[in-house]
């Protein structure tokens, strides 16, 4: 466990003394989520259909974004080299960078998403399960990211590669996600949507570390 | 004790090296000489288990490594020719969290006794961006000295050291050794180890 603790207290301490990376995430949400009221005009039912799509493509493109940075700093510097002969199990050390990826990317999208809310005219309702749906959801997209980033470690054209790896691997997060605020509007209630996104992300979370410590090694075969 | 059984080790189809087999026990250093593209850094990431030899078996204490695993890392130290340093972190942080990563609990006086020692007591509270390749070099080298492991495996320690510090790295190395512990290392500086139980390897010659 203090591996797990030293691996967030380091991405953590270094994404503060490097705001711009963590901060490009963020702004490139917000743009995109503010444009879309500018080009569709001011219609409030059509925004407040379009909202959840618009907020969730956004989400996953964001995160997507980052995703190139996830281990290719540790590997040019080569500290991913010692975190494979590291004592410690390399799916503990790879959980810790997980969780520090979604703290950096995803966590900032949460909070500031009841804010961009509001210029689609979502009801409190439908706000509070976006914000539910998003807080199960995009560690979703941090874990099977990490999957993707690991594959395509130290190719060339990696970041094209791994849009097209992980994208499709999206889709459910998205359609369970974007529906949850869909179902709370027209009056079924979220619960089912909400209980699939929180059985993905256990199952992510159990499965992905492994599965991106395999190819974290295969890279470096 | 490291053993080493009919090694032969390829990069891409290229073969290194093949049948080499030694021993190295508590106490002693093991030296790697060898032309540039001779095998030497493959031979010590094959060592460290970064990388998997073509044949042969890597044995510590009778037991392959790759059955060890985590067992058989947390007897090692590999330093590399990238010096796993954080550009963005200071020295200490650097060494603290890198020797934390590695299970290694290790008390900040202690940090800067080592970098103290050698020599780079400055570069404790600079971010690592602002130094210079052989300050790198040598907050790098803090960490293997303070992770407490028997085997070191050094690959091209003295490279951008001034006269100084290589003086007080083979010192460090001598007295490592001389304790019992275990040292691999590979070096094109001519650099006399004060020691009597160094063996020698040369790669890339036939007979």
């Amino acid at each position: 466990m203090g591996a797990l603790r030293s691996i967030l207290v380091r991405d953590l301490t270094i994404a503060m003394r490097r705001k711009a990376d963590v901060l490009t995430v963020l702004f490139f949400f917000i743009i995109v989520v503010s444009l879309f009221p500018l080009g569709i005009g001011p219609e409030a039912d059509t925004l407040r259909t379009i909202a959840p799509g618009v907020m969730w493509v956004a989400a996953l493109l964001a995160s997507m974004l980052s995703l190139g940075r996830l281990f290719y700093n540790d590997y040019m510097d080569g500290t991913l080299e010692q975190m494979l002969i590291a004592p410690q199990p390399l799916g503990l050390l790879v959980m810790g960078k997980i969780i520090a990826h979604w703290l950096l990317s995803g966590v900032p999208l949460v909070l500031i998403t009841p804010l961009l809310g509001l210029q689609y005219d979502l009801s409190a309702d439908a706000l509070l399960v976006l914000v539910a749906a998003l807080l199960l959801g995009t560690p979703i997209l941090s874990f099977l990211g990490a999957i993707g980033a690991a594959l395509t470690l130290g190719l060339r054209g990696g970041g094209a590669l791994v849009s097209l790896l992980v994208l499709p691997l999206y889709i459910p997060v998205l359609v369970f996600g974007a529906g949850a605020v869909d179902a709370t509007v027209s009056g079924l209630g979220a619960e089912a949507h909400l209980a699939l996104l929180g059985a993905g992300l256990l199952l992510s979370l159990v499965l992905a570390p492994w599965a991106t410590a395999a190819a974290l090694r295969i890279a470096f075969e | 004790m490291l053993s080493v059984q009919a090694l032969a080790c390829e990069r891409g189809d290229k073969k290194l090296f093949d049948n080499l087999s030694f021993e190295v026990e508590a106490g002693h250093a093991l030296h790697v000489h060898g032309p540039n593209g001779a095998g030497k850094t493959t031979l010590l990431r094959a060592l460290c288990g970064l990388v998997a030899p073509a044949a042969g078996r890597i044995c510590w204490d009778g037991e392959d490594i790759h059955d060890l695993r985590e067992d058989y890392f947390r007897k090692v130290s590999y330093f590399g020719h990238l010096n796993a340093l954080k550009d963005e972190l200071t020295g200490l942080e650097n060494v603290v969290l890198g020797l934390g990563l590695a299970g290694h609990a290790v008390e900040e006086a202690a940090v800067s006794e080592m970098l103290a020692r050698l020599g780079v007591e400055i570069c404790q509270d600079l971010p690592v961006k602002v130094l210079s390749q052989g300050q790198k070099k040598r907050v790098a080298l803090a960490r293997i000295m303070l992770a407490g492991t028997p085997l070191w495996i050094l690959d091209e320690p003295f490279t951008a050291l001034d006269v100084h510090a290589v003086d007080v790295l083979s010192r460090m190395i001598v007295e490592h050794v001389t304790n019992g512990g275990m040292a691999v290392l590979t070096t094109h500086q001519d650099v006399g180890l004060d020691l009597s139980q160094v063996r020698h390897i040369h790669l890339g010659k036939r007979g």
